[in-house]
């Protein structure tokens, strides 16, 4: 706070009700965290695969949503045509959508009986439904949206000039954006990333609509805790919530210092 | 390099022809908007002709009627841009290095090229830095060096001094004129200070409105000027009208009596300081003496300028003494007075 902003008491008492509201859930989580027997949960079996696939499928979407997420970004950011903002709202739709929707709406797509899934599952035999790669296709669905919006910002404040001193300097359309765009938009890149990632890692509902729920394939970790509370496994439950959310706390503290402006 | 540009930027229309010679300086001048810029990124290749042609040492880069259209990135033209855009994710080396690797030359010769690009622009020791952490003078000549180390045919610099501080601006201005003269190919530079393009440039070329206006040598160009823009940058009074012998009918109203003046529709300059100020009707040899109303007065160094309406309308410069013992004032009205010999004539 600067010297020369004015207290206001009542902005003052509203923030601290703001943040009671946040940090009375996690002190919940915390007091009710059974740290005694914090050793048997973390190396019980379900547990464990339910993290790993979680940082498996989560990391493997971002990759995902990157490779094919940056040219989407790109396309809306410098390209003109018709239906782009049509495109725009389609493309970022699943950031509000529930995300029970958006695992129905990919099982008609690429469901055994769905759009495009019955003739791949015909002519292959493969199908995506109820599958790791699933997963990490339920996970990038929803969480693709934030890195592309974050991008194409990215993009549209990038001075475009520097695009075109490459290209009098003899760089190729792959050369600019390989050497020029891409480090420009380094910081966009990194927190788009980063918000994806932390967007998959807590993916529920299109996953276990689309993937379902299944130890070791498809069951992640947000659809172990949620069982975990079903089962009245809750110490087990909590465990995870804590780790899930050690984890994200991290990502935010350091995506703020780092890209958000304001450390 | 020879150019005949033409295109249209949603209001702006560009349609100039231009040509200059290997080892010359040429310098657009013009106010801004006048389409210097525009000029310089169509000759690069960053703006499609709707028309016309550039060829740049025996090559054709562009030609609309032919379809041909060299991308850019393969004109053999080096470009330095207004404010420098040194890429500020690269090192000074990387930067001047780009051109070259872009180019596919292997990284450490393309270092090595650009280490001795930078010792020969003056910057032996900033390699490792970061462009953003240089000055304004030598961000300058890492821009020089990093379009000169791909060896271009034509240099093409948007207003190169624009960017720094009035302090450094002659030092560099005559560090950039050397480095310009030892060039072998064509430099065309791009600037709406007519102090820098005379400084710097063999060739003037003033552009207004998309159009080019006037095209010569500096002397030539600030002797006889052809435009309102270019008598007001020599500050001098230019008149266009119709000349019968000894006498010109001034459009818009008013006569001069001058010295063979020929025929047909000429040009008349008359210095500021050959405008006598008079309170009453002067009397004497003076020829053309006509009345007028004092508009404005604008003090200037030493000297007074004095608009003066009338037919025709000028700018007298006086000395402040003369403007007290006359008791001038914005409003009044005055007599002026120029002497025949004083007024300078040349067709249009």
């Amino acid at each position: 706070m600067r010297a020369t902003q004015p207290f206001n008491p009542v902005l003052v008492l509203l923030a601290g009700l703001c943040a009671l509201f946040f940090v009375l859930p996690l002190v919940g989580l915390l007091a009710r965290t059974p740290w005694a027997s914090a050793p048997g949960i973390l190396s019980d079996q379900n547990v464990q695969s339910a993290l790993k696939l979680s940082l498996v499928c989560s990391l493997a979407s971002t990759v995902l949503a990157c490779f094919l997420g940056v040219p989407l970004a790109w396309v809306l950011a410098r390209l003109r045509f018709p239906g782009k903002s049509l495109l725009r709202g389609i493309t970022t739709l699943p950031m509000v959508l529930p995300p029970v929707v958006g695992g129905v709406a990919l099982l008609l797509a690429f469901g055994r009986r769905g759009l495009i899934g019955e003739p791949i599952a015909t002519a292959t035999g493969f199908g995506l439904p109820f599958t790791t790669p699933g997963v990490i296709v339920a996970e990038a669905f929803v969480a693709m949206p934030f890195l592309v919006i974050t991008v194409e910002a990215g993009l549209r404040s990038m001075d475009v000039r520097f695009e075109e001193a490459a290209r009098t300097l003899g760089a190729g359309r792959w050369t600019v954006f390989r050497r020029v765009t891409l480090p420009l938009i380094g910081p966009s890149l990194a927190a788009g990333a980063v918000l994806a990632w932390s967007r998959a890692l807590g993916e529920f509902g299109a996953t276990i609509t689309f993937a379902g729920n299944f130890p070791g394939t498809t069951q992640t970790a947000p659809l172990a805790i949620y069982i975990g509370l079903e089962s009245q496994q809750v110490p087990s439950a909590v465990m995870l919530s804590l780790l899930l959310i050690v984890v994200s706390l991290a990502v935010l503290v350091a995506l703020r210092g780092r890209y958000l402006g304001d450390a | 390099m020879e150019a005949r540009l033409r295109l249209r930027l949603g209001r702006f229309d560009l349609d100039v022809e231009l040509g200059v010679e290997p080892g010359k300086v040429a310098a657009l001048l013009g106010p801004n908007g006048a389409g210097k810029t525009t000029v310089l990124r169509a000759l690069a290749g960053l703006l499609p002709l709707t028309e016309g042609r550039v060829v740049v040492d025996g090559h054709v880069l562009e030609d609309a009627a032919l379809g041909v259209r060299i991308p850019a990135e393969r004109r053999p033209i080096g470009m330095v841009f207004q404010d420098y855009l040194l890429f500020p994710h690269l090192s000074v080396l990387e930067n001047v290095a780009f051109g070259l690797r872009s180019r596919g030359v292997r990284r450490a010769q393309a270092r090595r090229a650009a280490a001795v690009w930078l010792a020969r622009l003056g910057l032996p020791s900033v390699g490792d830095a970061r462009p953003g952490t240089l000055s304004g003078g030598q961000q300058q000549r890492v821009a020089l060096a990093r379009a000169l180390a791909t060896d271009p045919r034509m240099l093409l610099l948007d207003e190169p001094l624009s960017a720094l501080d009035a302090s450094i601006r002659a030092d560099v201005r005559r560090d950039l004129r050397r480095h310009l003269g030892e060039f072998p190919g064509v430099n065309l530079l791009v600037t709406h200070d007519p102090l820098e393009a005379i400084a710097l440039a063999d060739h003037l070329i003033v552009v207004e409105g998309g159009r080019i206006l006037q095209a010569g040598p500096p002397a030539e160009v600030t002797e006889h000027p052809r435009s309102s823009y270019v008598a007001d940058l020599v500050g001098v009074n230019l008149l266009r009208g119709r000349a019968f012998g000894d006498r010109v009918e001034v459009d818009g109203g008013g006569r001069l009596e001058v010295v063979r003046a020929g025929t047909g529709q000429v040009f008349a300059v008359i210095p500021p300081r050959s405008v006598s100020v008079w309170r009453s009707r002067p009397v004497g040899s003076p020829r053309n003496v006509w009345v007028g109303r004092a508009t404005g007065l604008d003090l200037l160094g030493d000297r007074v300028r004095v608009r003066v309406e009338g037919r025709p309308g000028v700018v007298a410069e006086v000395t402040p003494a003369a403007v007290a013992e006359l008791g001038l004032a914005e409003g009044m009205d005055v007599w002026v007075s120029v002497k025949a010999t004083d007024v300078r004539v040349y067709s249009v």
